[in-house]
């Protein structure tokens, strides 16, 4: 089925048939990057449509799925979650189960594969809170790739842990001090690189942005987080979810969930962006809620930027949702109306993380706390027969100085 | 005026058998007075062509130094409308020299492509250059700017070949800009006898002058390229100037226009002797 691109605003026939053959989503996505490195993003174009169509691609990528990540991830009835908000049904989706402890490793495993079978010898990365560069340092080392890991000073500090991780795993983390040094800066650096490598390296981007083909690429790569929790869902309570939600960074893992249930109206979709200190100041990460769209890091999307146009910072308690932009595929979402996009504060998330700690006995990661803060209310707004789905995108280990800080303790 | 003032400065030149000095600086930096003062100097020190950069905050295809100058201009308050400002002071005294804009993408966008063609062409912009706009996202732009009559400067690479060529060289015009080596703006260094052949690719397939970027720093290294391409850039040794010269707290402007004078007088000599192209 193909859909004829809508008009702005008006819906299409079938979400799925996006992006275009430029790339876009309505107005969103397209490749906006310098010369030099267009020739590249066609290339990396075609091989990832050759390879997404190659039965033997797509059966080694299951074949590591399975046995190295350890999917598939389990879909969890959260009992006492749900009697707690005494709303719908609540389900996690267990992706900080799988190998180095997030979904960042789904995509990691298709890139890697595919990066290989380009004939690529050099893998480089961007990171926020580190575990994107985790996943890539794992596969790197997995198949005996050199990787170059571009990290915000500021990350490299509130991050160390997951610093060494890399270091462990063979990695070189290269601190980035340009502008403001954090995830956009790192991503700067890493396209700086790739445009002076473009002879050998891969640029492995770790969530649903950047120039086409990334953002579709990468949602193929995590549309397994959905396709898996379609499966579950039939199997467990014979129906679809009333809602499925994420936390939304770049976007990778909420599209991830997201993607397979485009078509189906009766679910709905939510995303929700960090707020950091609130949306009423200027120190927040929310760029749908608080942004307007315009142009970085190779796509058109909603952007934190002044009136100018000149991007700023973004801020919140999660590194890993720390970033002025969102993947093109939200943006257009948004506007068609498909996808809700919520918002909730560092210190709504911190008690998240306890609660979901306390009640379920899980530590989630302070990125996937932010579509917790939010479950409550939409549990209840759904209502008691419903269901709804929550990705559980990572676990928290990583994230408990942080929680101890801000809770006063000294680890 | 604004593609006839680039063609006809390419004409002259073609006449006087030699290729062009182009000196690219950045709007705002240190400072909205003392970029002026740069500004308006350039075409006496020797400057045939103005590159004016204006400031983005993530400016991706750039090297340390541009990057740099960008942040200082920015922490001035420079803005995309002190930049047309810089240019139509520039005008006041200058007529003849062109002048290119160059930066990112989304400040055009915030402006809106339509009223930004219009009132660049109004303030004396013969032609724009944007780093992240490739041909496949430019179309809009550049109807644009050709209502405007302004030109959109493309820019060719080490990556590409002659299908792709065909795809960079549409809906140009005025010259074509090839980036001598494949990255940022101010590391690794051109080498002239290994862009000879690039160059008259280029110029075949576009009918254009080509003018050769991204790697020149010295007299010398201009000098050499300026026998082989019809206009040698520089950029990154300019904005390192400013940025000694704020550290040493010397006369910026001075400093700078000494480089330029170098720079041009060794662009000017680099085809004596040679029989003219
Ligand atoms: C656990 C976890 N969840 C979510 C994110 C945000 O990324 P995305 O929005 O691409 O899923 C990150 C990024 O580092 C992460 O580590």
């Amino acid at each position: 089925m193909t859909a004829a691109p809508p008009s702005p605003g008006a819906r299409p026939n079938d979400y799925t048939a996006y992006p275009d053959a430029n790339g876009r989503f309505g107005d969103y996505g397209g490749r906006y990057v310098p010369e030099t490195l267009m020739p590249l993003v066609h290339d990396l174009g075609a091989a990832w449509a050759a390879a997404k169509a190659d039965p033997a691609f797509q059966a080694e990528l299951g074949g590591y799925l399975t046995h190295y990540v350890g999917r598939p991830s389990p879909l969890y009835f959260a009992e006492r979650l749900t009697a707690h908000y005494g709303g719908a049904k609540i389900y996690l989706k267990r992706e900080e189960l799988n190998h180095t402890g997030s979904h960042k490793i789904n995509n990691c495993m298709g890139q890697i594969l595919l990066a290989m079978r380009m004939g690529k010898t050099r893998i480089i990365a961007e990171t926020g809170a580190g575990q994107h560069g985790v996943a890539t340092a794992t596969v790197c080392a997995r198949f005996g790739l050199p990787c170059v890991v571009y990290m915000g000073a500021v990350d490299v500090e509130r991050q160390k842990p997951n610093v060494f991780r890399m270091n462990l795993l063979g990695a070189e983390v290269r601190p980035v001090t340009s502008g403001s040094a954090t995830l956009k800066d790192a991503m700067n650096e890493a396209l700086r690189d790739w445009v002076t490598n473009v002879h050998d390296t891969y640029y492995l981007i770790g969530s649903a942005a950047g120039p086409h083909p990334y953002p579709e690429m990468v949602r193929d790569l995590q549309a397994v987080i959905g396709r898996e929790t379609r499966e579950q869902m039939m199997a467990m309570e014979g129906r679809l979810p009333d809602a499925v939600m994420a936390c939304v960074g770049g976007g990778s893992n909420a599209i991830g969930l997201f993607h397979p249930f485009l078509n189906d109206e009766g679910v709905r979709l939510i995303g929700v962006e960090a707020a950091g200190d609130g949306m009423g100041t200027d120190r927040h990460a929310a760029a749908i809620n608080g942004g307007r769209p315009g142009v970085l890091h190779g796509n058109m999307t909603y952007l934190l930027q002044d009136k100018e146009g000149q991007i700023t910072e973004a801020h919140s308690i999660s590194a890993g949702l720390d970033y002025p932009g969102i993947g093109p595929e939200h943006a257009w979402l948004h506007d068609v109306g498909r996808a809700t996009y919520l918002t909730a504060t560092d210190i709504e998330s911190l008690d998240a993380f306890k609660l979901c700690a306390e009640l379920e006995g899980i530590l989630p990661a302070i990125e996937s706390a932010h579509a917790l803060a939010r479950v409550g209310d939409v549990a209840r707004e759904v209502g008691k027969d419903g269901i709804v789905v929550l990705n559980l995108s990572g676990r928290g280990d990583k994230d408990v100085a942080t929680v101890a800080n801000h809770l006063g303790m000294q680890i | 005026m604004s593609k006839a003032r680039i063609d006809a400065r390419f004409a002259a030149l073609k006449a006087e058998g030699r290729a062009a000095f182009i000196a690219y600086v950045m709007a705002g930096d240190p400072d909205a007075a003392t970029a002026l003062k740069i500004l308006k100097g350039l075409p006496g020190a020797g400057a045939d062509i103005v590159e004016l950069g204006f400031p983005f905050s993530d400016p991706m295809a750039e090297g340390p130094p541009i990057q740099r100058a960008a942040q200082r201009a920015l922490a001035k308050g420079m803005t995309l409308a002190g930049t047309l400002e810089l240019v139509r002071a520039f005008r006041e005294t200058d007529g003849a020299t062109p002048l290119i804009l160059m930066g990112y993408t989304n400040p055009l966008v915030t402006w809106g492509y339509a009223a930004f063609a219009r009132d660049a062409a109004a303030a004396g912009v013969d032609g724009l250059i944007v780093v992240d706009c490739p041909p496949e996202e430019a179309d809009p732009l550049a109807d644009a700017l050709d209502a405007a009559d302004v030109s959109l400067i493309r820019l060719a690479t080490p990556t590409t070949d002659d299908e792709r060529l065909k795809v960079v060289i549409r809906r140009t015009s005025g010259f074509v800009y090839y980036v001598s080596v494949a990255g940022v703006t101010g590391v690794k260094e051109a080498d002239a006898a290994a862009v000879a052949p690039h160059v008259e690719r280029v110029r075949k397939a576009s009918g254009l002058p080509v003018a050769v970027g991204f790697g020149i720093k010295t007299p010398e290294r201009a000098a050499s390229i300026a026998q082989v391409a019809d206009a040698a850039v520089v950029g990154s040794a300019l904005v390192d100037e400013v940025a000694e010269a704020v550290d040493l707290n010397e006369d910026v402007s001075a400093r700078v226009l000494s480089k330029v004078e170098s720079l041009a007088k060794a662009v000017r000599r680099a085809r004596q002797g040679l029989t003219a192209v």
